[in-house]
């Protein structure tokens, strides 16, 4: 039973009305937006059909199309070098030894307590002053990985803490060291248990490479400002890039709550 | 050290900046949260489609696409705001999703068995929520909603990829002039840090204030 279910009582008539009444005011409301969002655009001569070319014409769907593989090639490597990352600096901090879980303490709070896009300011202008210089692909997703893998360590650390102590107890207890407990007991469950985390690590790091608009790498976003410069029709490009990362996101999320609805059952 | 100096009254504006972007977002995301939330638990199923589309929809987009649509179509469809407020508008959109889920959650941790006692006494549903639902929810929201208010400070950086001179943006255009990306940029994560730990330490006394010892 749901907090929901037992909110509310079962409806009765009157209620019934009270709501188809709700329901029509809405619905009038709603299309009252969408006349005046249209009316505005009309007027200002956006629902030109030429300038919607970005949903229509191939040329255009492809050079979007092209950002959006970027985008996700990004997205792929930075969440499979973020994941280890992750996984390493969550058990160091689990470590017992001061030296080991010290730094990886100071490195997690350190980078999740700053802004991703500073961070790759720095990478993007500090590095190349010091005499570094990445490809534009690195510059963006080196920041993700660290940043994202600081955050997957605080799940991965949280996953671990939440394992029933018996399981590392029993680990001892037949003799394995600590190094062994923990790879052999406890990463298996503590891993499986975060499948949905593991599918909102992707989302979340989809949503970071858009920040390849600062780097100018062609991911998504910028390939959607390029786009835009060159249409002239800024408004219908942003919301062609806005409508494919809502796209890939929201499938990606269905299959984290579904993974989260398996793994309670 | 000299940059310090020299571009004191800069750096100290950014972070102010940074500061007036985060307190104005977070009341409206919170408002705008508290609103969806009502939405997604209403009876009415349009109103509960409405709140679930607008979050499904918003939190999956990223914050840059969300502030890139109102920076650059707002003045395509006529109409011209400064940047600094399509950055809140575009903050306060997005956060407040997860301003949304925090009030959700925090409500469904409150215990089935609690909230059917208070029905089984007689109490109305707005007596059930008054006296015995948000009491313990929003007790349970402190955490989360720090976290928000930090990741909108954290967020408020993108402000720099539009031309809003906050923190980063100003400390980006300091090192442009001044090259000296290591000191700039610890000089800017030390600010962050130093926001950052504020929230989450004053959530912490709040917390341990309003706490119920059982």
């Amino acid at each position: 039973m749901t907090t929901e279910d037992v909110l509310f009582d079962h409806l009765g008539p009157r209620a019934h009305r009270r709501i188809r009444t709700v329901t029509l005011w809405t619905a009038a409301g709603i299309a009252g937006v969408v006349a005046v969002v249209l009316a505005q655009l009309s007027a200002a001569g956006q629902l030109d059909p030429v300038r919607w070319r970005v949903f229509t014409e191939w040329d255009y769907q492809r050079f979007l199309l092209d950002g959006f593989v970027s985008t996700l090639r990004a997205g792929a490597v930075a969440v499979v070098l973020s994941l280890p990352l992750g996984t390493v600096l969550g058990l160091m901090r689990l470590s017992r030894r001061w030296w080991i879980a010290a730094p990886a303490t100071a490195a997690i709070e350190f980078l999740r307590s700053i802004p991703l896009i500073l961070l790759i300011y720095f990478f993007l202008l500090g590095l190349p002053a010091a005499g570094v210089v990445l490809p534009t692909f690195w510059q963006l997703t080196v920041p993700i990985v660290l940043h994202a893998g600081a955050v997957f360590a605080e799940i991965v650390r949280a996953g671990v803490l939440s394992l029933d102590r018996g399981q590392v107890d029993a680990g001892y207890a037949i003799g394995l060291t600590h190094t062994r407990t923990t790879t052999l007991i406890v990463l298996p469950q503590v891993l499986r248990s975060l499948r949905p985390a593991l599918v909102s690590q992707v989302v979340r790091v989809i949503k970071e490479t858009s920040l390849g608009y600062v780097v100018s790498y062609p991911e998504l976003l910028y390939s959607g400002k390029i786009l835009g410069e060159f249409t002239g029709d800024f408004l219908q490009a942003y919301i062609g890039v806005a409508v494919l990362f809502v796209a890939v996101n929201i499938a990606l999320s269905q299959l984290a709550e579904y993974l989260d609805r398996r793994s309670k059952t | 050290m000299s940059v310090i100096a020299d571009y004191q009254d800069e750096l100290l504006g950014g972070m102010l900046t940074t500061i007036q972007l985060s307190i104005v977002t977070f009341p409206l995301a919170f408002v705008l949260g508290v609103l969806l939330s009502v939405l997604r638990l209403c009876p009415v199923p349009l109103l509960r489609a409405v709140g679930t589309a607008y979050v499904e929809v918003v939190r999956n987009a990223p914050v840059l696409v969300l502030i890139a649509v109102i920076v650059f179509g707002l003045p395509e469809v006529g109409l011209t705001i400064p940047l600094f407020t399509c950055v809140v508008v575009g903050l306060s959109m997005y956060f407040a999703c997860y301003v949304c889920e925090t009030v959700r959650s925090g409500i469904r941790s409150v215990s089935v068995g609690e909230i059917e006692a208070a029905r089984a006494l007689g109490l109305a549903t707005s007596a059930v929520f008054r006296t015995v639902v948000l009491p313990q929810s929003l007790r349970s929201m402190v955490q989360p909603l720090a976290t928000i208010f930090i990741n909108i400070v954290l967020g408020s950086a993108l402000g720099a990829a539009m031309g809003v001179h906050e923190l980063t943006g100003t400390v980006r255009s300091v090192n442009l002039l001044e090259a000296q990306p290591i000191l700039c940029f610890a000089l800017a994560g030390l600010g962050y840090l130093v926001m950052t730990l504020t929230i989450g330490h004053t959530a912490g006394v709040i917390e341990r204030r309003v706490r119920v010892v059982r």
